[in-house]
Protein backbone atom coordinates (compact mmCIF):
# COMPACT_ATOMS: atom_id res chain seq x y z
CA UNK A 1 0.00 0.00 0.00
CA UNK A 2 2.30 2.94 1.25
CA UNK A 3 4.64 2.00 -2.48
CA UNK A 4 2.69 4.67 -4.05
CA UNK A 5 3.09 7.74 -1.71
CA UNK A 6 1.37 10.19 -3.87
CA UNK A 7 -1.69 8.09 -4.40
CA UNK A 8 -2.13 6.67 -0.63
CA UNK A 9 -1.69 9.03 2.13
CA UNK A 10 -2.60 8.95 6.00
CA UNK A 11 -4.60 12.33 6.30
CA UNK A 12 -7.49 13.33 8.38
CA UNK A 13 -11.38 13.29 7.76
CA UNK A 14 -11.10 17.50 7.42
CA UNK A 15 -8.16 17.11 4.61
CA UNK A 16 -9.24 13.98 2.78
CA UNK A 17 -12.64 16.47 2.46
CA UNK A 18 -10.72 19.31 0.63
CA UNK A 19 -8.56 16.58 -0.97
CA UNK A 20 -11.62 14.94 -2.57
CA UNK A 21 -13.24 18.59 -3.45
CA UNK A 22 -10.35 19.61 -5.26
CA UNK A 23 -10.14 16.24 -7.29
CA UNK A 24 -13.74 16.97 -8.21
CA UNK A 25 -13.03 20.93 -9.23
CA UNK A 26 -13.78 22.57 -6.58
CA UNK A 27 -11.82 26.22 -7.01
CA UNK A 28 -13.00 28.54 -4.70
CA UNK A 29 -13.44 28.22 -0.70
CA UNK A 30 -15.38 30.96 1.54
CA UNK A 31 -14.98 30.03 4.65
CA UNK A 32 -14.68 31.62 8.82
CA UNK A 33 -12.54 28.92 10.89
CA UNK A 34 -14.55 26.63 13.88
CA UNK A 35 -13.68 24.04 15.58
CA UNK A 36 -14.03 20.84 14.50
CA UNK A 37 -13.71 22.09 10.91
CA UNK A 38 -10.83 24.19 11.13
CA UNK A 39 -8.92 22.05 9.21
CA UNK A 40 -10.75 21.77 6.35
CA UNK A 41 -10.06 25.85 5.90
CA UNK A 42 -6.91 25.52 6.79
CA UNK A 43 -6.38 22.72 3.62
CA UNK A 44 -7.87 25.09 1.55
CA UNK A 45 -5.95 28.15 1.89
CA UNK A 46 -2.90 26.04 1.02
CA UNK A 47 -3.87 23.69 -1.31
CA UNK A 48 -6.30 25.88 -3.85
CA UNK A 49 -3.83 28.53 -4.75
CA UNK A 50 -1.70 25.84 -5.63
CA UNK A 51 -4.00 24.67 -8.47
CA UNK A 52 -4.95 28.34 -9.55
CA UNK A 53 -7.98 28.36 -6.94
CA UNK A 54 -8.91 31.23 -4.80
CA UNK A 55 -9.16 30.71 -0.58
CA UNK A 56 -10.83 33.54 1.40
CA UNK A 57 -12.22 33.84 5.02
CA UNK A 58 -14.66 35.80 5.66
CA UNK A 59 -15.60 37.94 8.37
CA UNK A 60 -18.38 35.66 9.54
CA UNK A 61 -20.16 32.40 8.42
CA UNK A 62 -22.56 34.56 6.81
CA UNK A 63 -20.52 36.32 4.85
CA UNK A 64 -18.73 33.13 3.36
CA UNK A 65 -21.40 30.96 2.07
CA UNK A 66 -22.55 34.27 0.90
CA UNK A 67 -19.02 34.44 -1.29
CA UNK A 68 -18.74 31.14 -2.15
CA UNK A 69 -22.83 31.34 -3.85
CA UNK A 70 -21.62 34.49 -5.80
CA UNK A 71 -18.25 32.15 -6.95
CA UNK A 72 -20.46 29.49 -8.13
CA UNK A 73 -22.93 32.10 -10.05
CA UNK A 74 -19.72 32.58 -11.67
CA UNK A 75 -19.48 28.99 -12.89
CA UNK A 76 -16.70 28.33 -10.35
CA UNK A 77 -17.34 25.20 -7.56
CA UNK A 78 -17.58 26.09 -4.71
CA UNK A 79 -17.84 25.15 -1.09
CA UNK A 80 -18.01 26.25 2.60
CA UNK A 81 -17.35 24.51 5.68
CA UNK A 82 -18.65 25.01 9.36
CA UNK A 83 -19.57 23.66 12.61
CA UNK A 84 -23.27 23.86 14.79
CA UNK A 85 -23.16 27.81 15.50
CA UNK A 86 -21.82 28.62 12.13
CA UNK A 87 -24.26 26.08 10.11
CA UNK A 88 -27.53 28.11 12.31
CA UNK A 89 -25.66 31.04 10.54
CA UNK A 90 -25.79 29.40 7.09
CA UNK A 91 -29.11 28.89 6.94
CA UNK A 92 -31.12 31.66 5.37
CA UNK A 93 -28.24 31.36 2.49
CA UNK A 94 -29.17 27.60 2.01
CA UNK A 95 -32.68 28.59 1.48
CA UNK A 96 -31.25 31.07 -1.11
CA UNK A 97 -28.86 28.84 -3.36
CA UNK A 98 -32.35 26.14 -3.29
CA UNK A 99 -34.68 28.85 -4.97
CA UNK A 100 -31.87 30.69 -6.70
CA UNK A 101 -30.97 26.86 -7.69
CA UNK A 102 -26.61 27.76 -7.44
CA UNK A 103 -25.16 24.57 -6.63
CA UNK A 104 -22.78 24.83 -3.33
CA UNK A 105 -21.56 22.28 -0.95
CA UNK A 106 -21.83 23.49 2.52
CA UNK A 107 -19.69 21.01 4.98
CA UNK A 108 -20.97 20.81 8.68
CA UNK A 109 -18.94 18.93 10.58
CA UNK A 110 -20.65 18.28 13.77
CA UNK A 111 -20.02 19.29 17.29
CA UNK A 112 -21.96 18.78 21.10
CA UNK A 113 -24.57 20.65 21.60
CA UNK A 114 -26.77 23.61 20.70
CA UNK A 115 -25.49 27.40 20.55
CA UNK A 116 -21.51 27.05 21.08
CA UNK A 117 -22.36 23.72 23.71
CA UNK A 118 -19.29 21.55 23.69
CA UNK A 119 -17.01 22.68 21.18
CA UNK A 120 -14.39 19.80 20.58
CA UNK A 121 -16.81 17.18 20.91
CA UNK A 122 -19.03 14.82 18.71
CA UNK A 123 -22.25 14.86 18.40
CA UNK A 124 -24.76 13.85 15.10
CA UNK A 125 -27.50 16.52 16.51
CA UNK A 126 -27.67 18.69 13.19
CA UNK A 127 -29.67 16.16 10.91
CA UNK A 128 -32.61 17.64 11.26
CA UNK A 129 -31.34 21.38 11.04
CA UNK A 130 -29.83 19.95 7.62
CA UNK A 131 -33.15 18.94 6.33
CA UNK A 132 -35.51 21.97 7.70
CA UNK A 133 -33.06 24.24 9.21
CA UNK A 134 -33.98 27.06 6.36
CA UNK A 135 -37.68 27.90 6.02
CA UNK A 136 -40.18 26.96 3.69
CA UNK A 137 -40.48 24.03 1.56
CA UNK A 138 -36.83 23.20 -0.09
CA UNK A 139 -35.30 19.96 -1.27
CA UNK A 140 -32.39 18.98 0.33
CA UNK A 141 -29.51 16.65 -0.29
CA UNK A 142 -27.35 15.39 2.46
CA UNK A 143 -24.64 13.24 2.63
CA UNK A 144 -23.05 11.46 5.93
CA UNK A 145 -19.69 9.92 5.99
CA UNK A 146 -18.48 6.85 8.06
CA UNK A 147 -14.81 7.46 7.46
CA UNK A 148 -11.91 9.18 5.97
CA UNK A 149 -12.19 7.06 2.52
CA UNK A 150 -15.67 7.72 2.22
CA UNK A 151 -15.02 11.65 3.22
CA UNK A 152 -12.77 11.80 -0.06
CA UNK A 153 -15.44 9.32 -2.18
CA UNK A 154 -18.68 10.88 -0.83
CA UNK A 155 -17.61 14.87 -1.29
CA UNK A 156 -16.78 14.39 -4.96
CA UNK A 157 -20.37 12.31 -5.30
CA UNK A 158 -22.04 15.96 -3.29
CA UNK A 159 -20.02 18.18 -5.66
CA UNK A 160 -21.54 16.10 -8.57
CA UNK A 161 -24.57 16.28 -7.23
CA UNK A 162 -24.83 19.64 -6.80
CA UNK A 163 -23.82 20.41 -9.99
CA UNK A 164 -26.61 18.00 -11.64
CA UNK A 165 -29.34 19.34 -9.88
CA UNK A 166 -28.11 22.55 -9.02
CA UNK A 167 -29.04 22.61 -5.65
CA UNK A 168 -27.30 23.16 -2.35
CA UNK A 169 -25.38 19.58 -1.24
CA UNK A 170 -24.91 19.74 2.96
CA UNK A 171 -21.78 17.44 3.47
CA UNK A 172 -22.88 16.04 7.25
CA UNK A 173 -19.35 15.10 8.92
CA UNK A 174 -19.10 14.61 12.68
CA UNK A 175 -16.05 15.12 14.55
CA UNK A 176 -15.30 11.57 15.01
CA UNK A 177 -15.04 11.42 11.21
CA UNK A 178 -13.47 15.19 10.73
CA UNK A 179 -10.85 14.51 13.14
CA UNK A 180 -9.05 11.18 13.10
CA UNK A 181 -6.75 10.52 10.84
CA UNK A 182 -6.68 7.14 8.40
CA UNK A 183 -4.78 5.81 5.30
CA UNK A 184 -6.42 6.39 2.17
CA UNK A 185 -6.31 6.11 -1.10
CA UNK A 186 -6.86 9.29 -3.51
CA UNK A 187 -8.50 8.54 -6.66
CA UNK A 188 -6.39 11.00 -9.13
CA UNK A 189 -8.83 13.32 -11.39
CA UNK A 190 -8.66 11.67 -14.22
CA UNK A 191 -9.79 8.45 -12.82
CA UNK A 192 -13.05 10.08 -11.53
CA UNK A 193 -16.73 10.66 -13.09
CA UNK A 194 -17.64 14.10 -13.06
CA UNK A 195 -20.60 16.04 -13.29
CA UNK A 196 -20.22 19.64 -14.34
CA UNK A 197 -23.55 21.80 -14.86
CA UNK A 198 -25.61 22.07 -17.74
CA UNK A 199 -25.28 25.42 -19.51
CA UNK A 200 -27.61 25.29 -23.04
CA UNK A 201 -30.21 28.02 -22.08
CA UNK A 202 -33.06 27.24 -23.23
CA UNK A 203 -34.83 30.06 -25.32
CA UNK A 204 -32.57 33.16 -23.61
CA UNK A 205 -34.24 32.20 -20.61
CA UNK A 206 -31.96 31.05 -17.99
CA UNK A 207 -34.63 29.54 -15.95
CA UNK A 208 -36.64 28.20 -18.42
CA UNK A 209 -36.92 23.77 -18.31
CA UNK A 210 -36.91 21.51 -21.38
CA UNK A 211 -39.86 19.21 -21.88
CA UNK A 212 -39.94 16.85 -19.17
CA UNK A 213 -37.00 18.39 -17.51
CA UNK A 214 -36.54 19.42 -13.99
CA UNK A 215 -33.62 21.49 -13.89
CA UNK A 216 -32.55 24.92 -15.78
CA UNK A 217 -29.53 25.54 -17.69
CA UNK A 218 -28.26 29.10 -17.25
CA UNK A 219 -25.14 30.29 -18.09
CA UNK A 220 -22.62 31.64 -15.79
CA UNK A 221 -22.26 35.02 -14.96
CA UNK A 222 -19.86 36.59 -17.20
CA UNK A 223 -20.01 34.27 -20.39
CA UNK A 224 -22.35 37.10 -22.26
CA UNK A 225 -25.86 36.54 -20.85
CA UNK A 226 -27.27 38.99 -18.37
CA UNK A 227 -30.25 37.60 -15.88
CA UNK A 228 -31.46 38.26 -12.86
CA UNK A 229 -31.28 35.99 -9.62
CA UNK A 230 -33.43 36.70 -6.97
CA UNK A 231 -35.11 34.79 -3.62
CA UNK A 232 -38.30 35.33 -4.50
CA UNK A 233 -40.54 33.43 -6.49
CA UNK A 234 -39.37 33.90 -10.43
CA UNK A 235 -40.35 33.62 -13.81
CA UNK A 236 -37.84 32.38 -16.53
CA UNK A 237 -36.15 35.11 -17.00
CA UNK A 238 -35.34 35.10 -13.02
CA UNK A 239 -37.59 38.34 -12.33
CA UNK A 240 -39.96 38.61 -9.27
CA UNK A 241 -43.43 37.11 -9.29
CA UNK A 242 -46.31 36.88 -7.49
CA UNK A 243 -48.41 34.50 -9.21
CA UNK A 244 -49.57 31.57 -7.54
CA UNK A 245 -49.66 29.47 -10.47
CA UNK A 246 -46.07 30.35 -11.31
CA UNK A 247 -44.79 30.22 -7.55
CA UNK A 248 -46.94 26.55 -7.02
CA UNK A 249 -45.20 25.30 -10.55
CA UNK A 250 -41.80 26.35 -9.44
CA UNK A 251 -42.00 24.83 -6.20
CA UNK A 252 -43.31 21.91 -6.93
CA UNK A 253 -40.51 21.58 -9.63
CA UNK A 254 -37.62 22.45 -6.87
CA UNK A 255 -39.42 19.47 -4.58
CA UNK A 256 -39.83 17.15 -7.93
CA UNK A 257 -36.14 17.33 -9.44
CA UNK A 258 -35.02 15.85 -6.31
CA UNK A 259 -37.67 13.42 -5.57
CA UNK A 260 -37.73 12.32 -9.34
CA UNK A 261 -34.30 11.28 -9.72
CA UNK A 262 -34.27 9.80 -6.04
CA UNK A 263 -32.57 6.60 -7.22
CA UNK A 264 -29.83 8.59 -8.57
CA UNK A 265 -29.12 10.44 -4.98
CA UNK A 266 -29.91 8.09 -2.53
CA UNK A 267 -26.89 5.40 -1.31
CA UNK A 268 -27.05 3.40 1.26
CA UNK A 269 -24.85 0.38 2.54
CA UNK A 270 -26.72 -3.26 4.10
CA UNK A 271 -24.27 -5.38 5.78
CA UNK A 272 -25.63 -9.36 7.08
CA UNK A 273 -29.44 -7.92 6.51
CA UNK A 274 -30.45 -11.18 4.60
CA UNK A 275 -31.10 -13.84 7.76
CA UNK A 276 -31.33 -11.20 10.97
CA UNK A 277 -34.07 -10.41 13.92
CA UNK A 278 -32.44 -7.37 14.36
CA UNK A 279 -31.10 -4.13 12.59
CA UNK A 280 -28.92 -1.71 13.54
CA UNK A 281 -29.82 1.63 11.78
CA UNK A 282 -26.80 4.22 11.91
CA UNK A 283 -24.68 7.00 10.11
CA UNK A 284 -21.61 8.74 9.96
CA UNK A 285 -18.78 8.09 13.01
CA UNK A 286 -21.35 6.31 14.74
CA UNK A 287 -21.52 3.41 11.99
CA UNK A 288 -17.78 2.54 13.20
CA UNK A 289 -18.91 1.98 17.07
CA UNK A 290 -21.80 -0.55 15.43
CA UNK A 291 -18.92 -2.15 13.40
CA UNK A 292 -17.48 -2.45 16.53
CA UNK A 293 -19.52 -3.89 18.05
CA UNK A 294 -20.11 -6.72 15.61
CA UNK A 295 -16.23 -7.52 15.08
CA UNK A 296 -17.20 -8.99 18.77
CA UNK A 297 -20.59 -10.89 17.69
CA UNK A 298 -18.29 -14.40 18.11
CA UNK A 299 -17.72 -13.48 21.93
CA UNK A 300 -20.94 -11.97 22.29
CA UNK A 301 -23.30 -14.39 20.68
CA UNK A 302 -25.29 -11.40 19.41
CA UNK A 303 -26.25 -11.33 15.47
CA UNK A 304 -27.41 -8.36 13.81
CA UNK A 305 -27.51 -6.56 10.64
CA UNK A 306 -26.46 -3.23 9.91
CA UNK A 307 -28.43 -0.37 7.92
CA UNK A 308 -26.56 2.95 7.17
CA UNK A 309 -28.27 5.33 4.79
CA UNK A 310 -24.95 7.26 3.66
CA UNK A 311 -27.41 10.16 1.71
CA UNK A 312 -29.08 10.37 4.39
CA UNK A 313 -31.54 12.69 2.96
CA UNK A 314 -33.58 12.09 1.08
CA UNK A 315 -33.66 9.02 3.39
CA UNK A 316 -33.51 5.39 1.67
CA UNK A 317 -37.26 4.89 3.09
CA UNK A 318 -38.01 2.25 0.56
CA UNK A 319 -35.31 0.04 1.50
CA UNK A 320 -35.89 0.35 5.40
CA UNK A 321 -39.60 -0.10 4.78
CA UNK A 322 -38.50 -3.41 2.71
CA UNK A 323 -36.29 -4.58 5.81
CA UNK A 324 -38.37 -3.44 8.09
CA UNK A 325 -40.91 -6.10 6.96
CA UNK A 326 -39.02 -9.27 7.84
CA UNK A 327 -37.08 -7.82 10.60
CA UNK A 328 -38.12 -7.73 14.88
CA UNK A 329 -36.49 -5.16 16.51
CA UNK A 330 -34.35 -2.08 14.79
CA UNK A 331 -32.16 -0.39 16.80
CA UNK A 332 -31.46 3.07 15.79
CA UNK A 333 -28.00 4.35 17.23
CA UNK A 334 -27.06 8.10 16.75
CA UNK A 335 -24.92 10.80 18.49
CA UNK A 336 -28.05 12.72 19.79
CA UNK A 337 -31.60 12.98 22.06
CA UNK A 338 -32.92 11.07 18.90
CA UNK A 339 -33.29 12.67 15.25
CA UNK A 340 -32.96 9.63 12.71
CA UNK A 341 -35.01 8.18 15.05
CA UNK A 342 -37.88 10.11 13.97
CA UNK A 343 -37.62 9.41 10.68
CA UNK A 344 -36.93 5.46 11.23
CA UNK A 345 -40.33 5.49 13.46
CA UNK A 346 -42.34 6.87 10.73
CA UNK A 347 -41.16 4.41 7.65
CA UNK A 348 -41.28 1.62 10.26
CA UNK A 349 -44.66 1.85 11.54
CA UNK A 350 -45.74 -1.50 13.30
CA UNK A 351 -43.73 -3.51 11.00
CA UNK A 352 -40.85 -4.08 13.67
CA UNK A 353 -40.42 -2.89 17.06
CA UNK A 354 -38.12 0.61 17.63
CA UNK A 355 -35.81 1.22 20.02
CA UNK A 356 -33.24 3.68 20.71
CA UNK A 357 -29.53 4.26 21.65
CA UNK A 358 -28.46 8.06 21.96
CA UNK A 359 -25.45 10.12 23.64
CA UNK A 360 -25.19 13.89 24.22
CA UNK A 361 -22.86 14.52 26.67
CA UNK A 362 -19.82 14.55 24.50
CA UNK A 363 -18.65 10.87 24.81
CA UNK A 364 -18.89 8.82 21.95
CA UNK A 365 -21.11 5.75 21.42
CA UNK A 366 -19.18 2.87 22.47
CA UNK A 367 -19.44 -0.93 21.03
CA UNK A 368 -19.98 -2.20 24.76
CA UNK A 369 -23.04 0.12 25.13
CA UNK A 370 -24.02 -1.09 22.04
CA UNK A 371 -23.57 -4.55 23.04
CA UNK A 372 -25.48 -3.93 26.29
CA UNK A 373 -28.09 -2.22 24.64
CA UNK A 374 -28.87 -5.21 22.19
CA UNK A 375 -28.85 -7.76 25.04
CA UNK A 376 -31.21 -5.48 26.90
CA UNK A 377 -33.15 -5.36 23.43
CA UNK A 378 -33.10 -9.00 23.33
CA UNK A 379 -33.75 -9.95 26.81
CA UNK A 380 -36.95 -7.91 26.29
CA UNK A 381 -38.52 -9.79 22.95
CA UNK A 382 -38.01 -12.86 25.02
CA UNK B 1 0.14 -9.26 15.03
CA UNK B 2 -2.78 -8.49 17.54
CA UNK B 3 -4.40 -4.75 17.80
CA UNK B 4 -2.32 -2.31 19.07
CA UNK B 5 -3.76 0.54 21.37
CA UNK B 6 -1.58 3.02 21.68
CA UNK B 7 -2.71 5.63 23.70
CA UNK B 8 -0.12 8.98 24.62
CA UNK B 9 -1.03 11.35 27.71
CA UNK B 10 0.35 15.22 28.97
CA UNK B 11 -0.27 18.34 29.42
CA UNK B 12 -1.67 20.65 25.82
CA UNK B 13 1.52 21.89 24.05
CA UNK B 14 3.71 18.73 24.49
CA UNK B 15 3.04 17.78 21.99
CA UNK B 16 1.38 14.46 22.74
CA UNK B 17 -1.17 14.53 19.62
CA UNK B 18 1.85 15.11 16.96
CA UNK B 19 3.37 11.82 18.78
CA UNK B 20 0.49 9.97 17.81
CA UNK B 21 0.14 11.07 14.42
CA UNK B 22 3.96 10.21 13.97
CA UNK B 23 3.49 6.95 15.01
CA UNK B 24 0.64 6.22 12.72
CA UNK B 25 2.14 7.50 9.77
CA UNK B 26 5.26 4.77 10.77
CA UNK B 27 2.64 1.90 10.79
CA UNK B 28 0.98 3.02 7.82
CA UNK B 29 4.15 3.54 5.90
CA UNK B 30 4.53 -0.52 6.97
CA UNK B 31 1.49 -1.29 5.41
CA UNK B 32 -0.78 -1.24 8.27
CA UNK B 33 -3.99 -0.27 8.98
CA UNK B 34 -4.39 2.41 11.13
CA UNK B 35 -6.90 4.99 13.20
CA UNK B 36 -5.49 8.32 15.17
CA UNK B 37 -7.78 9.85 16.99
CA UNK B 38 -7.66 12.83 20.21
CA UNK B 39 -9.50 14.83 22.66
CA UNK B 40 -8.46 17.92 23.94
CA UNK B 41 -10.54 20.81 25.39
CA UNK B 42 -10.65 24.04 24.13
CA UNK B 43 -7.70 25.38 25.85
CA UNK B 44 -4.70 26.28 23.18
CA UNK B 45 -2.01 25.27 26.06
CA UNK B 46 -2.07 23.41 29.48
CA UNK B 47 -5.50 21.49 29.22
CA UNK B 48 -5.00 17.94 29.87
CA UNK B 49 -4.43 16.47 26.24
CA UNK B 50 -5.00 12.21 25.03
CA UNK B 51 -4.25 11.20 21.56
CA UNK B 52 -4.76 7.59 20.74
CA UNK B 53 -3.73 5.37 17.77
CA UNK B 54 -4.78 2.21 16.52
CA UNK B 55 -2.49 -0.71 14.36
CA UNK B 56 -3.67 -3.81 13.10
CA UNK B 57 -3.03 -5.83 9.97
CA UNK B 58 -6.78 -6.02 8.99
CA UNK B 59 -9.66 -2.82 9.30
CA UNK B 60 -9.56 -1.05 12.33
CA UNK B 61 -13.62 -0.46 13.28
CA UNK B 62 -13.89 1.57 16.37
CA UNK B 63 -12.40 4.35 16.35
CA UNK B 64 -11.36 4.83 19.69
CA UNK B 65 -8.79 2.74 22.41
CA UNK B 66 -10.57 1.25 25.15
CA UNK B 67 -7.89 -1.05 26.85
CA UNK B 68 -4.47 0.54 26.10
CA UNK B 69 -2.10 -1.87 25.65
CA UNK B 70 0.40 1.23 25.36
CA UNK B 71 0.46 4.05 27.58
CA UNK B 72 2.89 6.69 27.40
CA UNK B 73 2.74 9.56 29.88
CA UNK B 74 4.58 13.45 30.58
CA UNK B 75 2.68 14.17 33.05
CA UNK B 76 1.44 12.81 36.42
CA UNK B 77 -2.43 14.72 36.05
CA UNK B 78 -2.23 12.45 32.49
CA UNK B 79 -1.15 9.62 33.99
CA UNK B 80 -3.86 9.25 37.22
CA UNK B 81 -6.37 9.85 35.03
CA UNK B 82 -5.62 6.83 32.25
CA UNK B 83 -3.60 4.32 34.45
CA UNK B 84 -6.56 2.27 35.65
CA UNK B 85 -8.01 1.50 32.35
CA UNK B 86 -5.16 -0.68 30.64
CA UNK B 87 -4.98 -3.53 29.05
CA UNK B 88 -3.43 -6.55 30.74
CA UNK B 89 0.33 -6.96 30.32
CA UNK B 90 0.45 -3.75 28.94
CA UNK B 91 3.79 -1.68 28.10
CA UNK B 92 3.81 1.51 29.89
CA UNK B 93 6.56 4.27 28.72
CA UNK B 94 5.99 7.28 31.26
CA UNK B 95 8.39 10.78 32.41
CA UNK B 96 10.93 9.08 35.62
CA UNK B 97 9.17 12.47 36.89
CA UNK B 98 5.90 10.29 37.53
CA UNK B 99 4.79 8.01 40.18
CA UNK B 100 4.07 4.58 39.49
CA UNK B 101 2.04 2.58 41.72
CA UNK B 102 3.42 -0.25 43.19
CA UNK B 103 0.54 -2.68 41.46
CA UNK B 104 0.68 -1.04 38.28
CA UNK B 105 5.02 -2.04 38.36
CA UNK B 106 3.85 -5.24 38.96
CA UNK B 107 0.64 -6.12 36.74
CA UNK B 108 2.42 -4.15 33.81
CA UNK B 109 5.61 -3.13 31.60
CA UNK B 110 6.65 0.21 32.89
CA UNK B 111 9.85 2.20 31.74
CA UNK B 112 10.37 4.89 33.65
CA UNK B 113 12.35 7.65 31.29
CA UNK B 114 13.89 10.59 31.50
CA UNK B 115 12.41 12.16 28.67
CA UNK B 116 10.94 15.55 29.83
CA UNK B 117 14.82 16.15 30.78
CA UNK B 118 16.88 14.57 28.48
CA UNK B 119 14.94 16.58 25.72
CA UNK B 120 15.85 19.67 28.08
CA UNK B 121 19.55 18.79 28.68
CA UNK B 122 20.92 16.79 25.95
CA UNK B 123 18.84 17.36 23.10
CA UNK B 124 18.82 21.24 24.19
CA UNK B 125 15.13 21.34 23.12
CA UNK B 126 12.06 20.65 25.67
CA UNK B 127 9.46 20.25 22.34
CA UNK B 128 11.66 17.66 21.85
CA UNK B 129 10.24 15.42 24.25
CA UNK B 130 7.38 14.09 21.80
CA UNK B 131 9.90 12.71 19.70
CA UNK B 132 12.17 10.68 22.34
CA UNK B 133 9.07 9.18 23.49
CA UNK B 134 7.98 8.22 19.86
CA UNK B 135 11.66 6.90 19.43
CA UNK B 136 10.63 5.05 22.80
CA UNK B 137 7.37 3.75 22.58
CA UNK B 138 8.40 2.43 18.89
CA UNK B 139 10.99 0.10 20.07
CA UNK B 140 9.47 -0.85 23.41
CA UNK B 141 6.44 -2.14 21.48
CA UNK B 142 8.63 -3.22 18.21
CA UNK B 143 5.89 -1.78 15.96
CA UNK B 144 7.32 -0.28 12.79
CA UNK B 145 10.35 -0.44 10.80
CA UNK B 146 13.18 2.01 12.09
CA UNK B 147 12.91 3.46 8.56
CA UNK B 148 9.07 3.90 8.40
CA UNK B 149 9.56 5.85 11.81
CA UNK B 150 12.35 8.14 10.86
CA UNK B 151 10.29 8.68 7.31
CA UNK B 152 7.36 9.86 9.32
CA UNK B 153 8.92 12.18 11.92
CA UNK B 154 11.12 14.06 9.14
CA UNK B 155 7.46 14.17 7.45
CA UNK B 156 6.23 16.05 10.27
CA UNK B 157 8.44 18.36 11.61
CA UNK B 158 10.14 21.88 10.47
CA UNK B 159 12.28 22.12 7.94
CA UNK B 160 15.67 22.17 9.29
CA UNK B 161 15.23 20.22 12.62
CA UNK B 162 15.65 16.94 10.79
CA UNK B 163 18.76 16.52 12.84
CA UNK B 164 17.80 17.52 16.00
CA UNK B 165 14.49 15.16 15.89
CA UNK B 166 16.03 12.39 14.42
CA UNK B 167 18.76 12.22 17.19
CA UNK B 168 15.45 12.69 20.10
CA UNK B 169 14.23 9.79 18.14
CA UNK B 170 16.87 7.40 18.51
CA UNK B 171 17.42 8.63 22.11
CA UNK B 172 14.49 7.15 22.80
CA UNK B 173 15.15 4.00 21.20
CA UNK B 174 18.18 3.72 22.84
CA UNK B 175 16.87 4.37 26.82
CA UNK B 176 14.52 1.16 25.89
CA UNK B 177 17.77 -0.90 24.67
CA UNK B 178 19.64 -0.25 27.70
CA UNK B 179 16.59 0.11 30.42
CA UNK B 180 17.48 -2.11 33.64
CA UNK B 181 14.22 -3.28 34.87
Amino acid sequence: MATNRCRFKLLQGNEACVEGALAVGMRFYAGYPITPSTEIAERSSVRLPQLGGKFIQMEDEISSIAAALGASVAGVKSMTATSGPGFSLKQENIGYAAIAEIPIVIVDVQRSGPSTGLPTSPSQGDVMQAKWGTHGDHPTIAISPTSVQSTYNEIIRAFNLSERFRTPVIFLMDEVVGHMREGIELIPTEELEIIDRNEKMINGLPYAVGEREYIPHMPSFGTGSLYNITGLFHDDEGFPTNDNKMAHDEGLRLMKKIEVYKDDIIKYETIDTDDCDTLIVCYGGTMRAVLGAKERAKETGLKFGIFNPITIWPFPEEKLAELSKKIKNILVVEHNYGQILLTVQRIVKDNSNVHFLGKIDGTTISPDEIIKKLQEVNSNAQ
Amino acid sequence: MCKSELRFTGSGGQGVILGTIIMAEAAFLDGKSVVQSQSYGPEARGGLCKAEVLVDDKAVNYTKVTKPTCLMSLTQQSFDKYKDTLADNAVLVVDDSINVPKNIGEAHKVYKLPILSSARKVIKNPMSANIISVGAVNAALDLASKESLEDAVVAHIPKGTEKLNVSAMNLGAQMIKEYVH
